[in-house]
């Protein structure tokens, strides 16, 4: 099991070494790490930087795959958590634990609508998702009244671009919420039922695992994780864009989660490699940007990687083009 | 009266739904507001709703085969920027770009139905893809709307049939009724349509049944894919110009037609008449707002959001009811 783990997350690695490695050569001064004013700067900071917001709905992303689902909602649901952190702070003098748990609450519950639909009523992941994806944006259009909100509040701010002890803070919030799934889901029974619902539910069914309820928190959660990566979103752009916040990002999501080794079939998970998958596409994204190409070009690139995933990942093409390389080499 | 019942063919109760919930929108609308009932609010609704459609017949098939095509809306748009591109920029005849977008539509809907059949992969992640791949590939053309000035498109928009003095038939609507006629001949009275059928309600049973599953898979996805470009064509005689960014969300409206329609979400049963008149519904609640006046258009999405929801449900009880029996 160990040893499966170890070369499930190989391919990920290398192929983040390998762009880093391209940047050692090619760009100039890349690894250079400062501190200025005691905070962290840097290309490598300035990339997991930018990789928070998929990262965090990528952790989210993770469970919902690995119960064979799917969520594609999820930039809809940054863009309402957004709006909804907009206008609370705009409208009323609450604190800010008000505003994240009022946000924070609104995107679980749309998250548990989709769970709702999809364990409960029995719809397909995509065509349930679907409809919050496109609905969604019309809810954070209502909600912001079409406009595209500006929030001046220095403590809300802090989530997206402030610094604690050096390091950025959004980056801990990343941290945090890794350590957190990953101790409720390896340490307890959680990731065994969610692998053996992704694996075969109806088997999981007879077992006495309660298939709707884990089909229904995964995607709860995943809402949440959406959630707070939006309430980072519009801390760090200082608004609310209720049309083109986290415009997207499902597939940056979907990319991430299958470039670190979990399998759309479901039934296994690798939480690390959907970070290493995050940070791939990111200096991926970099990579491209600073080479000059336009950066309209970054979302063809982006899905014909993930062509190429779905090919590498098919057991057809592994058992007929693979194994007929093996055998020429041997 | 359970007699009666029983002569229902339960498969087509959400087609039966879908007329009478068009008849009572309709009604409601005639008396709500003066001009509702016109023909030229009627001929506006089928040219308003023309290329999502024509998008939705394709889909129509895609979904009775099991399947599901999310790259509907990014193909069309890829192909409004492709014949902004093709005149435009390189200066082609009409005579050769509308062959060529038609042919791209085709190739790049077999591409992703053979990704589907040759590595088994499913459908929503290659046509996920698929959206993500020709919207970008949208982009990469422009970022910005293309005005599209030959005067072909321009005739060509100006053509139609005059049904009385005043009002006429825009070539939008007849492309689009055309479409629709063919997608019902398509699924109802050829050996293909059949097999769509087959494969949608047991693709196991098919493939013992000695069906060439494999090819007509990758037909139906191509059949969307020309659906899709054919869509494009439409959209530059409507708007005259290729744009990006332009029907943001066309997927679940497409989609949204198709189940309206009666079309079952696991395949097998499906009409494409009904879907059809599901695209007249969400062409009247958008008629519905804006006769309104202060309504933000963004309620038509999320009533449109709510209809679809009824109609799943819908068919969740109908077709657990048929199993049970």
């Amino acid at each position: 099991m160990k040893k499966k783990n170890y070369s499930s997350l190989l391919w990920p690695l290398i192929t983040l070494a390998a762009i880093l490695v391209f940047n050692l050569i090619f760009t100039k001064g890349f690894f250079n790490i400062e501190i200025k004013n005691g905070h962290l700067f840097g290309s490598i900071i300035d990339i997991i930087k930018r990789a928070v917001p998929v990262m965090i709905i990528a952790i989210g992303m993770t469970m919902v795959i690995a119960t064979k689902g799917i969520d594609i909602s999820v930039g809809s649901i940054i863009a309402i958590s957004g709006a909804i952190a907009a206008i609370i702070i705009l409208n009323t003098g609450l604190s800010l634990f008000f505003v994240i748990f009022l946000s924070l609450a609104v995107a679980f519950l749309f998250g548990a609508f989709n769970g709702l639909l999809i364990s409960y009523i029995g719809i397909q992941p995509v065509v349930a998702t679907l409809i919050l994806m496109v609905a969604g944006r019309g809810v954070a259009q209502l909600i912001t009244n079409g406009y595209v909100l500006y929030i001046d509040h220095k403590a809300f701010e802090y989530l997206g671009i402030g610094f604690f002890l050096g390091i950025p803070f959004s980056i801990i919030i990343t941290l945090i919420v890794y350590i957190i799934t990953y101790a409720v889901t390896r340490t307890t029974a959680i990731g065994l039922l969610i692998q053996a619902v992704g694996g075969n539910p109806r088997a999981s069914y007879y077992t006495g695992i309660n298939v709707k309820s884990i089909k229904f928190f995964v995607y709860a959660f995943s809402g949440l994780c959406a959630g707070i990566s939006g309430l980072i979103i519009s801390s760090d752009i200082k608004g609310a864009d209720p049309s083109f916040a986290g415009l997207w990002v499902e597939l940056d999501a979907i990319l991430a989660v299958v470039i670190g080794g979990t399998p759309f079939t479901g039934g296994k998970y690798y939480l690390f490699g959907s970070i290493i998958g995050s940070l791939i596409i990111q200096s991926l994204t970099t990579t491209i940007l600073t080479r000059g190409v336009p950066v309209q070009y970054t979302l063809v690139v982006k899905a014909i990687v993930v062509f190429i995933v779905i090919i590498f990942q098919s057991a057809e093409f592994r058992q007929k083009v693979l194994r007929g390389l093996k055998r020429k080499i041997q | 009266m359970k007699l009666l019942f029983k002569r229902i063919n339960r498969k087509k109760i959400p087609l039966y739904a879908n007329f009478i919930i068009f008849v009572l929108i309709y009604a409601l609308g005639a008396i709500f507001y003066r001009k509702f009932l016109s023909l030229r609010v009627f001929v506006n609704l089928l040219t308003d709703n023309s290329f999502l459609g024509i998008t939705a017949v394709g889909m129509t098939l895609v979904i009775i085969s099991g399947g599901i095509d999310l790259s509907v809306g990014s193909m069309m748009v890829f192909t409004t920027m492709l014949i902004a591109l093709f005149t435009e920029m390189l200066h082609l005849p009409p005579i050769v770009v509308l062959p060529a977008v038609v042919l791209i539509g085709v190739l790049f809907g077999s591409l992703m139905g053979g990704l589907i059949h040759f590595f088994n992969a499913p459908p929503f992640i290659v046509t996920l893809s698929g959206m993500f791949l020709a919207r970008g590939l949208g982009f990469v053309i422009s970022l910005d709307s293309i005005p599209i000035k030959h005067k072909f498109y321009y005739n060509a928009s100006q053509f139609g049939i005059q049904l009385t003095e005043k009002i006429r038939m825009p070539i939008i609507a007849i492309i689009f009724i055309a479409v629709v006629i063919i997608g019902i001949i398509l699924s109802h009275y050829t050996k293909f349509g059949r097999n769509t059928y087959a494969i949608g309600g047991n693709e196991q049973s098919a493939v013992l049944m000695g069906l060439p599953v494999g090819r007509i898979k990758i037909m139906i996805y191509a059949f969307s894919g020309m659906c899709s470009a054919l869509a494009g064509i439409v959209y530059v005689l409507y708007t005259l110009s290729g744009y990006g960014l332009a029907y943001m969300g066309l997927e679940l409206d497409s989609v949204a037609s198709v189940v309206i329609g009666g079309t079952l979400l696991t395949g097998g049963v499906g009409y494409v008449e009904g879907t059809l008149v599901g695209v007249l519904i969400q062409g009247l609640i958008y008629n519905f707002i804006t006769f309104q006046g202060n309504l933000n258009v963004w309620w038509a999405k999320i009533v449109i959001g709510l209809l679809l929801l009824f109609f799943i449900l819908m068919q969740r009880t109908f077709s657990t009811r048929t199993a049970a029996n």
